[in-house]
């Protein structure tokens, strides 16, 4: 009886925190969806809780500026995101399986490289690596935000440690019995086995490439090859556009939806990905 | 943890060097060449001056010495004090919501809804975040307004005005941001430990307290330090927030300014030999902070 | 109209005589004829390149263009595009100042200009007051010097105010810029505040209250005795210090920061103002929100020092009550405040379409008329502006039907322009970011000087040592 009322009280208390985290996440996404529904004018005002009616002439004023082409923007940042995410996973798993399940001379010196080169910071390598592409001929394009994130240490370390908890070698030799080769068993038997692993780090790789901004910053110079946070960054740095805060705040807004509904797309998979495997170290 | 010895490895040991190909090859072309060249230019005078370039020219370990001799380590204090008061309340917050989370005796409703709404604020951008802060707290922003007419104060209070404010302010960004994904990594580790120890641990009459700290968290250490370090990695990166909540300069008398933002500085006035060095530096600060973590979280056990 | 301009520029071409502009190294070796070619936009040579790229930080070099060059036949709806009636395209390259983006770029631009294909070399580029020196320079050479153009300054720029055109001069005095704008600064201030405190709104009346620095401080204790804020912070009264500088920041040729006694005075008179509670204390440093509130119809901040631009550009867009609420009046001190440069780019491909723009933005008096009346810029037009001044039809509804020209002419007359150095726009940056810290409280005056060594060291790495005055 005791343990149940406590059990009681402890659930109360419970989601009071949640409720009141939770408050304090939605806070910030309430104030950014209320300013970018008012004017400039209404602003100046100070703040009120309450929406206003300038949401559709904001929305109008980010779609139809050509010094800050947002939509084009959301565009490339859907290119090169979804790619990263997608070479970096696969690659990250395709590495942390090579290392799991095959015994080699290099193994161990394999694996400590990937452990000491998973610190390094990637600003340390920033006016090398902007020498380096512009000799390649990759100044200005999306191709240098993509193709180096295959080498992600963080998201091989985690994949190789989902494969040591989930993975008995037992099921690739069975595969090998059956006659499948190794990149097919790769690809059909092992990927399906990674999935929650593959999903969570999708989208963690997903959302930091959406909002990376030193290497866009560093490499792209036209304005049609853009990705958002760059564009966000020059419309803040644009003296005059301070004039309408309604239309900074519409264009936060615009920047953060469409990350939003990929992440609620996705929620359900990394959730149920994490009830059904789980991640061991 | 990787050299568990394999009972039985199967031999085709080519397709290891193949599977692993990608990866390294990619690493060697868009990092190590990068960073050989990096730390060339560490040993020269090389930078621009308005349009025209100097250098380089080779002038040995002058940039390190230089760099000793300026506020470098008061940064690398403050991207510490920065990064804890994130990162403290982070794994704190994070542990007990992901205990909670996977407690089935608490019965929380809504959970789904609770997971996916602290993770959100890891969605947007930290410059767009840090914006939004910086606009929030002004001196006329919405929460003075919002105390003040609540009668809690009878001044604004200058948020960003005060070493303390601006700390707290970036402090607690970085915890809004990163204390829903830290949350989901622990609840996935958590749920990966096998219901039998708890049920055995339960059996044995195993208060919730106990079985959090004897069983719970010694499983997930593997995680925990994956979290640690990845953390401390993010943390010596710190940049976009403080700098955009203090326009680059880390106001109030430098108190803010991390390593990355001096780092950002030098970068943005060409001077490559200057920045080459900072680099340098960065990188052997990592190096051994990651091993300090490593051991600690790996502690008696390391050899296995 | 073409005639009109001919006519207009000899008759500028006779007074031009005795004014000291920098032309006079640069004036003579090229023919006299070269008046005729000006008049000429339409015969293009064949060989010009197909586009004309047009680097500038924000949009208001291209809204003037459009407005006064008469050879665009139309922009495309994005504004990155326009036509010219020949089918050469102005291609629109616009990238913030802020965090020194616009610089980046176009600094990786015009080091590329040498390989660049004809279609992607600079032509024309803006460069504001705080930095086009370093343009200008003569070692650098990116910019062309205007006689290489075909434009001699002696003559065609003959009516533009002669500060302008010293600004735009390289070490040897050859000019390599030209500006469309002056930027006089004036005192723009609350008329409901003025009569509450002073029982007058009328600019004659006020301008007695601001006439120079202590009659101010006598007027600041009388809006202070009614629950107002002179202005809204110390750094609104920089620039009246900061232009009077006698020498510049960094003398050419040298790698020392001399840091003029004048901006000492600004930081004991901006501490004396502040402690005396003058200043709004909600407000630190300018281009924030809380500094833009400070113009809105809550705040308690009597006054903005603004050259014209400002009152167009910052005061308007942020108030927020009924039109004819501001007035100018004279600052306690004249001083010049900003102005953007257009800057022809060596190794262009088009120089006959970019003398043709330059022309037409800053020699016209006609154009420069419309640019006035269509965005309120005061534009550098000497006879232009004169008129402006006793031409009622340049009075604003904004300013309560006040012509803020009468105003502004006569402080462009009294200019006098601080000598300027490449290094201009960072000084002024970080002087006034490091002494916010001594002006809030936050660190000692010594502690101030040293976060000033250190920032600018880092920003500038030639910098090798910072003078402070006695």
């Amino acid at each position: 009886m005791d343990s149940n009322k406590a059990n009681r009280i402890r659930t109360v208390f419970v989601h009071v925190v949640l409720v009141f985290l939770s408050f304090l996440c939605l806070f910030f996404f309430y104030i950014l969806i209320v300013n970018a529904t008012r004017s400039h004018a209404q602003l100046q005002k100070g703040f009120s809780a309450l929406p206003g009616t300038s949401f559709f002439k904001n929305f109008m004023n980010v779609a139809n500026n050509g010094e800050f082409p947002m939509l084009r923007g959301i565009v490339n940042s859907l290119i090169v995101s979804g790619c990263s995410a997608a070479i970096c996973t696969y690659f990250s798993a395709l590495t942390a399986y090579g290392l799991y399940a095959y015994d080699f001379k290099l193994r161990k010196a394999a694996f400590t490289f990937i452990m000491a080169i998973l610190v390094m910071p990637t600003q340390v390598t920033a006016m090398g690596f902007l020498r380096l592409i512009t000799k390649m001929g990759m100044y200005d394009s999306l191709l240098p935000l993509i193709i180096p994130s295959i080498a992600s240490p963080a998201v091989f370390y985690f994949m190789y440690s989902y494969l040591e908890s989930s993975l008995p070698l037992s099921l690739v030799e069975a595969a090998r019995m059956d006659g499948s080769r190794e990149f097919r068993t790769f690809n059909q038997i092992i990927i399906p086995i990674m999935k929650p692993a593959i999903a969570v780090q999708a989208i963690f790789t997903f959302v930091g490439s959406w909002n990376n901004y030193f290497t866009p910053a560093l490499v792209i110079q036209s304005k049609d090859k853009m990705t958002v946070p760059i564009l966000i960054a020059l419309l803040r740095g644009a003296d005059y556009m301070n004039r309408d805060m309604g239309k900074i705040y519409m264009m936060i807004l615009v920047a953060i939806v469409p990350i939003i509904l990929v992440y609620l797309f996705l929620s359900k998979y990394i959730i149920a990905g994490v009830t059904l495997g789980g991640v061991k170290g | 943890m990787f050299m568990k010895p394999k009972r039985k490895k199967v031999n085709y040991s080519k397709w290891g060097y193949i599977f692993i190909l990608p990866f390294f090859l990619s690493f060697f072309i868009f990092s190590l060449i990068p960073l050989v060249d990096t730390i060339r230019y560490s040993f020269y005078e090389y930078y621009r001056s308005g349009i025209k370039e100097i250098g380089p020219n080779f002038i040995g370990m002058f940039n390190y010495t230089e760099l000793l001799k300026s506020d470098m380590l008061k940064y690398a204090g403050n991207t510490l004090i920065l990064w804890l008061i994130g990162f403290i309340p982070q794994i704190v917050i994070a542990l007990l919501l992901a205990s909670w989370f996977v407690d089935i005796r608490l019965k929380i409703r809504g959970q789904q809804f609770f997971k996916v709404v602290i993770y959100l604020p890891n969605l947007i951008m930290a410059s767009a975040f840090a914006m939004l802060f910086f606009t929030l707290f002004s001196n006329k922003g919405p929460i003075n307004s919002i105390l003040l007419s609540a009668g809690l104060i009878s001044t604004p209070v200058d948020f960003m005005g005060s070493v303390f404010g601006t700390r707290s302010l970036i402090g607690s960004m970085n915890f809004l941001m990163w204390f829903g994904n830290t949350t989901i990594m622990l609840m996935a580790a958590i749920m990966g430990i096998s219901p039998d120890v708890f049920e055995a641990s339960e059996i044995d009459g195993c208060n919730s307290r106990q079985r959090f700290f004897k069983i719970t968290l010694p499983l997930i250490r593997p995680i925990l330090a994956y979290t640690l370090i990845t953390s401390v990695i993010g943390g010596l990166q710190m940049f976009d927030v403080p700098q955009i909540l203090t326009n680059g300069q880390g106001n109030p008398d430098r108190t803010s300014m991390t390593l990355i933002m001096f780092l950002n500085s030098h970068l943005k006035s060409k001077n490559y030999g200057m920045a080459g060095a900072l680099s340098v530096y960065l990188f052997i600060v990592s190096g051994i902070l990651c091993f300090i973590v490593y051991r600690i979280t790996n502690g008696k056990d390391s050899d296995y | 109209m073409k005639k009109k301009v001919v006519c207009m520029l000899l008759a500028a071409t006779m007074v031009a005589g005795t004014l000291a502009g920098c032309g006079d190294k640069t004036g003579g070796d090229k023919p006299a004829d070269k008046q005729g070619d000006t008049s000429a936009p339409s015969d293009v040579s064949a060989d010009e390149g197909k586009v004309i790229n047009i680097y500038s930080f924000n949009d208001e070099v291209r809204n003037r263009i459009q407005l006064v060059y008469p050879e665009i036949q139309e922009t495309s709806k994005d504004g990155t595009v326009s036509t010219l009636k020949d089918g050469t395209e102005i291609h629109w390259i616009i990238n913030p100042n802020q965090d020194g983006v616009y610089q980046d770029k176009l600094d990786e631009a015009l080091m590329a200009q040498a390989d660049a294909s004809a279609d992607d070399k600079v032509d024309i580029f803006a460069a504001e007051t705080d930095y086009v020196v370093k343009y200008t320079d003569a070692d650098s050479d990116v910019a062309m010097p205007l006689t290489d153009l075909g434009i001699n300054p002696d003559s065609d720029l003959a009516d533009q105010f002669d500060f302008t055109k010293t600004v735009a001069c390289d070490a040897n005095g050859v000019q390599r810029a030209t500006s469309w704008q002056a930027c006089p600064g004036v005192l723009v201030y609350r008329r409901d505040i003025a009569k509450d405190v002073f029982g007058t709104d009328d600019p004659e009346k006020i301008a007695e209250k601001t006439k120079d620095w202590d009659t101010m401080k006598a007027a600041a204790e009388e809006l202070k005795g009614k629950g107002y804020y002179t202005f809204s912070c110390y750094t609104d009264t920089f620039r009246t210090y900061g232009n009077s500088i006698a020498e510049p920041w960094v003398a050419p040729g040298t790698t020392t920061v001399k840091v003029d006694q004048k901006l000492m005075d600004w930081v004991k008179d901006s501490k004396e103002w502040k402690d005396a509670g003058y200043f709004d204390p909600a407000v630190k440093g300018q281009w924030n929100a809380d500094w833009f509130n400070a113009m809105g119809s809550k705040s308690k901040v009597f006054a903005f020092l603004f050259p014209a631009w400002g009152i167009d550009t910052q005061v308007k867009p942020n108030w927020d009550g009924e039109d004819g609420s501001w007035a100018v009046t004279s600052a306690p001190l004249a001083y010049n405040w900003g102005g953007t440069f257009l800057v022809a780019a060596n190794g262009t491909d088009n120089p006959q379409h970019v003398k043709d723009i330059l022309l037409a933005m800053t020699a016209n008096t006609d154009n420069l008329v419309k640019i006035s009346k269509e965005t309120s810029d005061f534009t550098n037009g000497k006879t232009a502006m004169a008129d402006a001044a006793k031409d009622d039809s340049y009075a604003s509804d904004f300013l309560g039907g006040q012509n803020p020209y009468t105003y502004f002419t006569p402080s462009a007359d009294t200019i006098k322009m601080a000598p300027l150095s490449a290094y201009d726009q960072g000084c002024v940056e970080l002087i006034q970011n490091a002494f916010q810290d001594y002006l809030e409280g936050k660190v000692d005056f010594d502690k101030a000087k040293s976060n000033f060594e250190t920032a600018i060291k880092e920003r500038y790495p030639e910098i090798t040592e910072v003078q402070w005055p006695e």
